[in-house]
C-alpha cells in the first residue's frame, strides 16, 4: 500500500457566470460551462504526441469522444453509473443488509488487461454509485492505470445538498468543460428495503460526501493525490498512480 | 447517410431473424434480428431502430439506431443516432455520436492513407450533438 506523498489544496480560479442566471433552475438539456484545474492538470498529458489510451467512465460524451480522437488517442468509453443501475446485481450481505454485487458488476464492467491506461476520467462517478461498489472499482481502477497514469475525480463537498445534480462532462478545451445533467436510462430501481434506489426521476442522487480524508483512504494506493478546490461545492481530485 | 428510403438499400424486416453469417454488395437496412458476421465491404449499413445486431460488422459506413452488440469497423464512417446502443469497439476513419447514444467500448479513428496530391488525412467528423449545439449556442451561467 503505497503512501501519499503529495497532497496539498490550491484554490481554483474562476467558473463562468452570466449576470442573473445564476439562481434559474437548470434544464435537463441545458448545458452549463466550467473551468477545470484538474482538466488543465490532464491536457499537459492529452497534448502528447505519442498516442495514449484513455478510459471515460461517465457518461457517453461524443464531445470527449471526439476531443481525445482528434488528438490521435484511443478512447474507451464505459458509463458505469449506467451499468451500475442493473437490477441483476443487487443481493445480500452476510447481514441481510441489500448491497450491489460487486464481483458480478466488475466481471461485466471495467474487465481490461493491467496497467492499459494513461488517464482514467472518473468525473464524479464516487459520488452517485452506491457504495458497494466504490472501493472495488477503485481498486480496479488502480490495476487499470499504467504506472505514472492518472486519474481524474470530482467531489461534492458538504455545502453542496442531496438533491445536487448528476452531470456529464464535456470536454470543450484544454480546461473547459461543459456540464449536461445525466438522465437514468433504466427505469427506477425498487429494492425492498428503499436503499438501493440510485435513481430518482431518472436522474441520479447523490450517495454520500467525502470528506478530504475519505477522499485520500479511497485513493491510498496511488502513489499521489493532488486537490483543486473550486466555487461551485466541487473538489476536482488528481491520482497518479 | 439518411433512413433509406424503400428499394434503395436492401431491407430486412423487423420481425426477420437471421443467424450466420451475411454478406453483399449492396446497402443494407436492418430491422430485424441478426446474429453471426455482417460483411459489406465497399457499402452501407443501416441498424434500424428496431434491429438488435449480434455480430461484427465491416461496412464502408455504419448508421446505427438500434441495438448493436459486436466490434465495427467501418472503412468510411460510423454514426450513432441517438436512440443507439452499442457493445463494442468502433474503427473507423470518421464518426458521429449523437447526444442520448450509449456506447460502451473502444473507439479508434483510422487515419485515411496519405495519397500523393491529396489534402491531408481527414479528422473526426463533427458529432451531430457538436454540430447542433453550434447553431444553437450554449448559455454560460453560474453553477
Amino acid at each position: 500500500m503505497a503512501s501519499v506523498t503529495h497532497s496539498f489544496m490550491k484554490l481554483f480560479r474562476g467558473s463562468s457566470t452570466v449576470p442573473g442566471q445564476g439562481a434559474r433552475p437548470v434544464s435537463m438539456t441545458q448545458r452549463l460551462t466550467r473551468r477545470s484545474s484538474g482538466l488543465g492538470a490532464v491536457s499537459r498529458t492529452l497534448q502528447s504526441e505519442e498516442p495514449i489510451c484513455v478510459l471515460d467512465i461517465g457518461s457517453t460524451s461524443a464531445a470527449n469522444i471526439r476531443y481525445l480522437t482528434e488528438r490521435g488517442h484511443k478512447i474507451y468509453s464505459e458509463d458505469l453509473l449506467e451499468a451500475s443501475t442493473d437490477p441483476s446485481l443487487i443481493t445480500k450481505d452476510e447481514q441481510g443488509q441489500m448491497i450491489l454485487d460487486s464481483r458480478r458488476f466488475l466481471a461485466d464492467n471495467l474487465v481490461y488487461p493491467p496497467a492499459q491506461f494513461d488517464i482514467v476520467l472518473c468525473w464524479n462517478l464516487a459520488d452517485y454509485m452506491h457504495e458497494s461498489l466504490v472501493k472495488p472499482v477503485v481498486a480496479r481502477l488502480w490495476s487499470t492505470i499504467k504506472p505514472g497514469g492518472m486519474l481524474l475525480a470530482f467531489f461534492h463537498t458538504h455545502e453542496a445538498g442531496p438533491d445536487a445534480p448528476c452531470y456529464r462532462y464535456h470536454i470543450v478545451d484544454n480546461d473547459i468543460l461543459e456540464m449536461q445533467h445525466v438522465q437514468a436510462r433504466r427505469d427506477l430501481r425498487k429494492g425492498p428495503t428503499g436503499a438501493l434506489h440510485t435513481s430518482i426521476e431518472k436522474s441520479f442522487r447523490l450517495q454520500r460526501v467525502f470528506n478530504n480524508r475519505h477522499v485520500e483512504n479511497l485513493f491510498r494506493d496511488f502513489g499521489s493525490i493532488k486537490f483543486f478546490l473550486t466555487r461551485d461545492n466541487i473538489r476536482e481530485v488528481l491520482v497518479v498512480r | 447517410m439518411d433512413t433509406p428510403k424503400t428499394g434503395e438499400f436492401a431491407h430486412i424486416g423487423k420481425s426477420v431473424v437471421i443467424k450466420g453469417e451475411l454478406s453483399g454488395s449492396e446497402d443494407l437496412y436492418v430491422d430485424g434480428t441478426v446474429e453471426g458476421t455482417i460483411q459489406l465491404a465497399g457499402n452501407n449499413l443501416v441498424i434500424g431502430p428496431n434491429g438488435h445486431v449480434h455480430a461484427d460488422v465491416n461496412a464502408k459506413g455504419v448508421v446505427i439506431q438500434g441495438k448493436l452488440e459486436g466490434n465495427i469497423k467501418a472503412s468510411d464512417r460510423a454514426e450513432l443516432r441517438k436512440s443507439a446502443v452499442i457493445l463494442g469497439d468502433i474503427v473507423t476513419q470518421r464518426i458521429a455520436i449523437e447526444d442520448g447514444a450509449y456506447f460502451k467500448g473502444k473507439v479508434e479513428i483510422q487515419r485515411e492513407a496519405a495519397k500523393p496530391n491529396s489534402p491531408p488525412a481527414s479528422r473526426p467528423e463533427p458529432p451531430l450533438e457538436a454540430r447542433s449545439a453550434a447553431v444553437g449556442g450554449t448559455p454560460v451561467t453560474k453553477q
